[in-house]
């Protein structure tokens, strides 16, 4: 950790506006003169003072569950000296965002980096909004701000007197920013580090938090939308006539060219109407899509002459030729949904002057542009108001589609307001799915059993070039090396393998791809952690110990995997009929291990008795918080690996809701030890890293059981049966 | 018109005879804090209470409902958000997206009032809503506690 920082006005300006940041009290702001009794004042951008001394903290990332309003929340509350009882959140909009320079930077909460990409300037909020609380007191007290102390947002001076914030703000809102502040360093925390509860429990008990879907408004109407059931398919025609007449059915709109939505009263009514529309599609050239042209694609790119380079290093065809003894295998990863809880929904309200949006959104500032898209009209007319999510996982950064036909619809009746919410069916039918990708593992191994080479083909789908062509690099997708990159602080290859080649052939099949929880380092680290224990078996070598040998120039990477080998006992025998797996990887970063212990019965079931998960994610702000995050990677990992798969027939993807589309529940979710380990000095993710551990752990862990090498995705399309 | 009892008051809702009591309850009575997550009685989000028993209100059309019948939502669970479940919750800092936990507190309220003091396999096989965020460890431990505070 930097500890002590201090930045001048000069740099911290000049910082910020790099950033597209700049501090609040650069614009004018309500100052003492202004200020009434009773109302909040806005000290600055993150910082908002009521008069009964609450302080509201401004936060521009969203909360989707992962604990970020939280911890956010703690970072600034700790650099202010708030009292965190008194402490509450909201959110700012995008368009208060535009109008005030970006004032609260990026918007964006995905990447794991919702509280490691904002922390420095927050906590500067916090810093600098504590400072000029300090000089107001110091003014009116006619001593200097050196003078005083401050604890739990009241300020005591040299003679025993006290202020509290809410009596300050006013007069601190008017002072001049500082030309520096010292931010503390992590061992002087009080708040930020601690194990406090999460800020925004209680309405999650009593049903009274909003969500997006719950949203309503005065004359508000619904509408249920059907979207083309092939990619790239068309609609053909519908006859609206058909429902006009049904119960509370106000219009019918063809949205787009792919789609057509009902408008009602209420939703029900509309989605009942929906399914009484008849609707012909031109359903395209991808109309006969099968899985096994999907496939026939990857294969050909595992064998391809051209590829993407990631990672090079040695001479890889050199030690193949050298090698004591080869060793070749293929893996695959399937489609996944990422079926959060609440389907995609918004409502919008649209006149030829102004677009208003309600929604639930990893980017609020994606969101508003895709409603001023959408709209016709200047981002400047346009706003959107966001809620909690319910569920992200990278769904809701993906495609703002919702936003775009939430406002298609709503300007078909300007004036309106009107609620979109896709059913669970449209939901699944068109997700942004977790890219499909195969790959070529090839390890070589001298005569001692030490690996010398190995080659890992990637051959799949691009996210970016499904969603944002604009991010390629020549054509090139250098996301696919997630957690492969040779020399990388987010996502680094720890093992020292003097001949390495990782190369990617893109193959794109034409499914919508997207970023799902923990992205390409889900089938990496599968790839990669399952052909290592594949490698240490071929050399007769102890599983922990050959992947050791190999981390010695990362010792990050080998402190988490010999945590929780040590916490899982891996030096002594498991219980009878208990088998182990370990793995580690790194991604978004943190490091992550984890270890398992799972058995197999002779029909072939699997039950995962302990999994024990390491993180070191640098800098920790709420370890209660990780140990949540850290368990629900685990549920959200494993539903993938043991029993999740989207896939297409026909152009159609096969599965349209939690029927067919099995998801972990309390029944297959193992118990989760959770070993939080900063190491310091840097700032990891931690909504996402330990994802990538929970499949080949388990799968490791059913080779020590069964001798059988999971090698395909789902677990479920093994049979484990022995004998 | 139909007539339902929620939460100790009679609606008189202007529905089709087909409609699920969950979009009654949500469109028409405003009572949002039952979800709507699958429409399948897969999911478990959209759990009530009819006369203490545990049922998903996606798939329960309101012509089956009598206006005898008792229906409780999790805004009518306490009235003032001390049940055992919802206090237990806050102690276990159970939910993460929250959307689930309506469904989840729920069906724990009806669990723990058949079962006063659930085993493990217990609770597993009364608890099969769906959370994606993966609390379950959470909810497992909740539950317990919630018997010792009940």
């Amino acid at each position: 950790m930097a500890g002590q920082i201090s930045i001048s006005r000069r740099g911290f300006l000049a910082s910020t506006m790099a950033g597209g940041l700049c501090l609040g009290l650069r614009i004018p702001v309500p100052g003492a003169a202004m200020a009434q009794e009773g109302a909040p004042t806005e000290v600055n951008a993150w910082v908002v003072i009521h008069p009964d001394d609450t302080v509201v903290i401004r936060v521009a990332r969203v909360e989707m569950g992962q604990g970020t309003l939280t911890g956010l929340a703690q970072l600034v509350a700790e650099e202010l000296d708030a009292d965190w009882e008194k402490v509450r959140t909201e959110y700012p909009t995008p368009g208060e965002s535009v109008a005030r320079n970006r004032v609260w930077g990026p918007f964006g909460t995905y990447g794991s980096q919702g509280i490691r990409a904002s922390q420095q300037y927050m906590r500067e909020g916090g810093a600098t909004a504590r400072a000029m609380l300090l000089r107001a007191a110091a003014d009116r007290w006619g001593v200097e701000p050196e003078t005083l102390t401050v604890s739990r947002g009241v300020i005591s001076g040299p003679d025993g007197q006290t202020l509290r914030y809410g009596e300050l703000a006013a007069d601190a809102a008017a002072v001049e920013v500082p030309s520096e502040v010292t931010l503390k360093d992590p061992s002087q925390w009080t708040i930020a580090g601690q194990p406090v509860k999460r800020i925004d429990t209680a309405p999650k008990l009593d049903g009274s938090q909003i969500y997006s879907l719950d949203h309503t408004m005065p004359g508000m109407l619904n509408a249920a939308i059907r979207q083309t059931p092939v990619p790239g398919g068309k609609v053909a025609g519908f006859d609206a006539n058909a429902v006009r007449d049904m119960p509370g059915v106000r219009e019918v709109v063809a949205v787009g060219e792919d789609a057509v939505a009902v408008v009602a009263d209420t939703w029900w009514r509309a989605k009942t109407a929906l399914e009484a529309l008849p609707i012909e599609w031109n359903e395209g050239e991808n109309a006969d899509l099968s899985m096994d042209q999907i496939h026939a694609m990857l294969d050909e790119g595992l064998e391809a002459e051209e590829a993407f380079i990631g990672t090079s290093r040695g001479d890889f065809a050199a030690a193949r030729a050298e090698a004591a003894q080869v060793v070749e295998a293929v893996y695959h990863f399937p489609y996944q949904h990422h079926a959060t809880m609440e389907p995609m929904n918004a409502t919008a309200l649209w006149t030829p002057e102004r677009c208003e949006v309600w929604t639930a959104t990893q980017d609020a500032e994606a969101a508003l542009a895709a409603t001023a898209t959408a709209a016709d009209l200047p981002i400047e007319q346009c706003e959107v108001y966001r809620f909690t999510l319910g569920g992200g996982f990278g769904r809701r950064a993906s495609s703002h589609d919702y936003v775009h036909q939430a406002v298609a619809i709503a300007k078909a009746m300007p004036g309106t307001p009107v609620k979109l919410i896709w059913s669970r069916e449209e939901d699944m039918l068109h997700g942004c799915y977790h890219p499909i990708t195969k790959a070529k593992m090839v390890g070589t191994l001298d005569a001692d059993g030490n690996l010398t080479g190995m080659h890992m083909r990637i051959s799949g789908q691009s996210i970016f070039a499904g969603l944002m062509p604009e991010a390629l690099e020549e054509g090139l997708d250098p996301l696919a090396f997630q957690g492969l990159n040779a020399e990388s602080d987010e996502g680094e290859f720890g093992y020292s393998v003097p001949n390495l080649l990782i190369d990617h052939a893109m193959r794109n099949p034409p499914v919508r791809p997207g970023f799902w929880r923990g992205v390409n380092n889900n089938q990496n680290a599968f790839y990669l952690e399952s052909f290592m224990d594949e490698l240490a078996h071929a050399a007769g070598r102890d599983p922990l110990e050959f992947r050791r040998s190999l981390l010695a120039d990362h010792p990050r990477h080998r402190a988490v995997l010999d945590a929780v080998a040590e916490a899982i006992g891996w030096d002594s025998a498991a219980p009878e009929g208990v088998f182990r797996g370990i793995c580690q990887h790194m991604g978004y970063g943190s490091y992550v291990a984890a270890a398992a212990e799972v058995s197999v019965d002779d029909q072939g079931q699997l039950t995962i008795h302990r999994i024990v998960a390491a993180t070191d994610p640098g800098q920790v702000i709420n370890p209660q918080q990780i140990e949540a995050q850290i368990e629900g990677s685990f549920a959200y990992g494993l539903s993938a690996a043991l029993l999740s798969e989207i896939t297409v027939s026909d152009g159609r993807i096969d599965q349209a809701n939690f029927d067919t589309y099995p998801v972990v529940t309390m029944r297959e979710m193992p118990e989760v030890e959770s070993i939080v380990m900063p190491s310091g000095g840097f700032w990891g993710g931690v909504g996402e890293p330990t994802i990538f551990v929970a499949g080949p752990a388990v799968m490791n862990a059913i080779f020590a059981a069964t001798g059988k090498r999971v090698r395909t995705l789902p677990l479920a399309s093994t049979d484990l049966r022995t004998g | 018109m139909a007539r339902i009892r929620v939460n100790g008051t009679v609606h008189e809702v202007d529905a089709e005879p087909e409609t699920p009591l969950l979009w009654v309850l949500r469109e028409q009575i405003g009572l949002t804090g039952t979800k709507f997550g699958c429409g399948i009685a897969a999911c478990g989000a959209c759990t009530v209470h009819l006369d203490g028993i545990p049922m998903r209100s996606c798939v329960m059309q309101i012509q089956d409902i009598d206006e005898g019948q008792e229906i409780t939502t999790i805004e009518g669970l306490s009235p003032d958000g001390t049940h055992p479940v919802q206090r237990a919750w806050a102690e276990l800092d159970v939910p993460q997206c929250g959307y689930c936990q309506s469904g989840q507190i729920m069906a724990a309220a009806a669990l723990l009032a058949d079962n006063p003091d659930p085993s493990d396999e217990d609770i597993v096989a009364g608890m099969t809503n769906i959370c994606r965020c993966g609390t379950y460890n959470r909810i497992k431990a909740a539950i317990k506690r919630a018997a010792e505070l009940g």
